[in-house]
């Protein structure tokens, strides 16, 4: 139950910068819209399938552990892991691609922009640039929790903490769900 | 942290049914992707969240294991997501009249 | 029952002397006791409470005569803003959840301790780490925030004082009023004795309950839009910045969709005191119970739907003033019903004027003149004249002192011989009572006029028509501060010199009386199960309470 309530103030969390988002997506329509074409909607698409797949090892790892299968229940959360730092590459290069174009806060190109655009590209970093965090808190609790099941601190009897840190990298997977088609998927 | 486990003992998610989850996901992962190269005006975007919110629903049910929780965590769920809807909807009753 | 609990109080130690694996500091800076974190935050909170007090009474003495007085006008921005950081995240959020929250929940539903007791340590050292920072800020170079404690846009995205600092405490503030939320939300649902169905618990449980919800749902908005500000100063993102196309109203819309369901996290549960205390001091059961305890669940979610009538004047739409304006009125209706059940309940009881009581009285009075002109607040056409000015500064100061603040000093009172295990001197405490209510009156009553004559807020400066209302709060300050000091400091003598105090000295039906004073650690010898409500004065005896 605690981690439930923790998820939601995550979801609050980022709620706020969605409401920013709709707002001025609201106001500035077409600024939006054409922001959104510097944005490369295969490379978010192939984000969105590794984040998904990595919520499918996560989730497949309890079932494991609670057959008793601690090798397999690591594995899938390497599995995970593994998914969660391909997506992290993936935005390294993405975001260096704009810096290499001049996208970015306060560069001369962008103050040149509109300020739909101008603001797009705000929302744009502050809230994957925040997921990015969240994978990488996500991370590291995944790769505690990996340690606990090799040592037995986490088993077929007592996996609460499993439960609780799949939880959380479900909820990295949603905000992403909803960060996608607002970001990639506006022409 | 005690380990009061309040979920259905006995409910095991089977691997086939993540499985077939996630297919699901990916199929509408493919959906919204091909639908947001028709020029739907105003709908792009009720369309695009409508996607992602069954997308949500479904992490949330199989993934998250909500559908086999108590009423309580449901219901906790429920009230989250409507707090942040209203902030949504009073917020443009401001913006949608100006 | 009585002889029970002093069986039980002969053979085990109570939780300040019972052995610890720690000792001295430690065994308070690193417990996971609810109780020592109780006292932990009380003692921390009086600190800053202290602090906060002393720029209020500065400002006040500023406000003496029109012109400087014996701060410059610099100085006077960063003291409002530094009382308005301090009282407002610093005392009334954490203020009665952290002490009597944390202190008698767990006992309050029949448990030892809260659901997750190390999360409860980590709430605290969050809510050291917010303070100082916020106090530190105060002194690096740059100079204090002078942005007011809403730190509105642009002017905090400009200002080259210490926004940073101060904002970032505010976040890590919100953490631990998160994780506290958290903790206790979890702890009702889980923890409560057998037989304690939801109908069975204290009000002062259903009080926390719902301010513990506005905790998870409400702060993270906070803390989203102070990261958005941090954002900005740092990397200049655009988002609020006007000069990057950014909205400033937007920022005000978010400050607000958390601050004020804050001032509900602030009030409900000093109204869930007044209702745990009523019914001992009157002794009648209370009036109304069920309403009561879903008007607290109303009051929490009606308060999360009117944030923008603090935005009355920045331009919004007239749909939207309307909607709100509408929906402001609605929540002082649960509001209402708790003070007509109070009032319903006092009537024909058996009153007894101890200290707790008289300052549940003076809530009464000062609550609703708060709530009252809140509803003057909420209405359009009289926001127009008197936002901005030290009309709201009267209102808000009768909810979130008169209110909250005198909860607070009632709940002290009332609590005060469980947790240290000794009685304070009543008649001093009379006096005191005497003395701030009679000081905050005269404080800030005259704030309504100031306003209503145009005296704007937060202004360094006024005309001399306004003077003759400035000196009478200003003389109602220091009388406000003797009582403060002789409330504090007999609280403080009893402490060592005060008698000791039995397990019930007031005549209490819930569980905190069945243990000793103060209670062992685990709380209870062996967990109760409950077969009655908690206010059942039905057998009441006449000679419960002996004067001494």
């Amino acid at each position: 139950m605690g981690m439930w309530l923790f998820l939601f103030t995550e979801l609050i969390l980022f709620g706020g910068l969605f409401i920013v988002y709709a707002v001025y997506r609201y106001s500035h329509p077409e600024q939006f819209h054409l922001a959104a074409m510097e944005l490369n909607t295969f490379v978010g698409t192939v984000n969105t399938i590794i984040l998904l797949t990595s919520s499918l090892t996560a989730a497949m790892s309890i079932t494991a552990i609670r057959e008793g299968r601690k090798g397999f229940a690591i594995g899938l959360l390497s599995m995970t892991v593994v998914l969660a730092m391909a997506f992290m590459v993936n935005k390294y290069f993405e975001w260096g691609h704009k810096f290499e174009l001049g996208i970015y806060p306060k560069s001369p190109e962008m103050l040149a922009k509109t300020p739909g655009e101008i603001l797009y590209f705000g929302l744009y970093y502050t809230m994957t640039g925040l997921h990015a965090l969240h994978v990488v808190i996500g991370v590291i609790v995944l790769l505690v929790i990996m340690r606990m099941i090799a040592r037995d601190v986490i088993t077929a009897q007592s996996y609460v903490r499993l439960e609780a840190g799949a939880l959380y990298w479900h909820l990295v997977d949603i905000i992403w769900i909803f960060l996608f088609p607002l970001f990639y998927l506006l022409h | 942290m005690a380990d009061q486990h309040h979920t259905n003992e006995t409910h095991t998610i089977g691997y086939g049914q993540y499985l077939l989850t996630w297919f699901g996901l990916i199929a509408l992962t493919g959906i919204t992707v091909a639908v947001a190269g028709i020029d739907l005006g105003r709908w792009v975007i009720i369309t695009a969240l409508t996607i992602a919110s069954i997308k949500t629903v479904l992490v949330l049910n199989i993934f998250m294991h909500l559908k086999f929780e108590d009423r309580t965590f449901r219901i906790f769920v429920g009230v989250a997501v409507l707090t942040l809807a209203i902030f949504i909807v009073l917020t443009f009753f401001d913006y949608a009249f100006h | 029952m009585a002889s029970q609990s002093s069986i039980a109080a002969a053979v085990e130690p109570d939780f300040y002397t019972a052995a610890h694996s720690r000792s001295g500091l430690m065994s308070w800076l690193l417990t996971t006791d609810h109780k020592r974190i109780g006292l932990l935050y009380f003692a921390s909170m009086m600190v800053f409470f202290i602090v906060a007090v002393i720029f209020g009474f500065v400002m006040r003495l500023e406000m003496l005569s029109p012109g400087q007085t014996v701060v410059e006008p610099q100085t006077y921005n960063t003291l409002f803003t530094l009382h308005g950081i301090m009282m407002i995240f610093l005392f009334v959020i954490p203020g009665l959840p952290a002490v009597f929250g944390n202190f008698m929940l767990p006992i309050l539903v029949g448990a030892r301790d809260v659901f997750f007791p190390r999360l409860n340590l980590l709430s605290w050292w969050l809510f050291i780490a917010g303070g100082l920072l916020a106090v530190v800020s105060l002194f690096l170079p740059g100079g204090a925030a002078d942005t007011g404690w809403t730190f509105y846009v642009p002017y905090s995205i400009r200002t080259s004082t210490n926004v940073i600092p101060a904002v970032t405490a505010a976040f890590i503030l919100g953490f631990s009023s998160i994780l506290t939320g958290l903790n206790f939300i979890v702890t009702i649902h889980r923890m409560r004795a057998p037989g304690m169905s939801w109908y069975k618990m204290p009000l002062f449980v259903w009080a926390l309950y719902s301010t513990a919800w506005v905790q998870v749902l409400a702060t993270p908005i906070i803390g989203i839009t102070l990261l958005m500000v941090v954002v900005e100063r740092v990397f200049g993102v655009g988002i609020f910045d006007p000069a990057l196309g950014g909205d400033p109203v937007l920022y005000q819309h978010l400050f607000w969709i958390y601050s004020h369901p804050a001032v509900y996290i602030i009030i409900l549960p000093a109204l869930g005191v007044v209702s745990e205390i009523i019914p001992v001091f009157a002794r009648r059961t209370i009036f109304g119970y069920k309403f009561i305890a879903y008007s607290s669940i109303a009051i929490a979610l009606f308060g999360s739907l009117v944030w923008a009538h603090h935005m009355f004047t920045v331009g919004m739409s007239n749909t939207g003033m309307f909607v709100f304006s509408l929906l402001t009125f609605l929540v002082s209706i649960p509001s209402a019903i708790k003070v007509f059940n109070w009032v319903a309940t006092l009537y024909k009881g058996s009153i007894l004027l101890e200290a707790p009581m008289l300052y549940i009285l003076s809530f009464i009075v000062q609550f609703s003149i708060g709530g009252f002109t809140g509803l003057m607040l909420g209405a359009l056409a009289v926001n127009i004249h008197v936002q901005d000015t030290y009309f709201v500064v009267g209102h808000f100061h009768y909810v979130m002192f008169g209110g909250t603040g005198f909860g607070l000093f009632a709940a002290m009172h009332y609590w005060f011989p469980k947790m240290f295990g000794r009685m304070y001197n009543r008649r001093r405490a009379a006096v005191a009572w005497f003395l701030t209510t009679v000081g905050f009156n005269l404080l800030y009553f005259p704030f309504f006029f100031l306003g209503y004559l145009g005296m704007p807020r937060r202004y360094y400066d006024y005309l001399p028509e306004y003077q003759t209302y400035h000196v009478i709060s200003t003389v109602g300050s220091w009388v406000l501060v003797a009582g403060l000091i002789i409330l504090f400091v007999n609280l403080l003598i009893a402490l060592k010199k005060g008698e000791k105090a039995p397990a019930d000295p007031w005549g209490g039906k819930t569980l905190e009386w069945t243990i000793p004073s103060p209670p062992p650690v685990e709380n209870f010898h062996t967990i109760p199960t409950i077969t009655r409500g908690p206010y059942d004065y039905s057998h009441v005896q006449e000679h419960a309470t002996e004067r001494p």
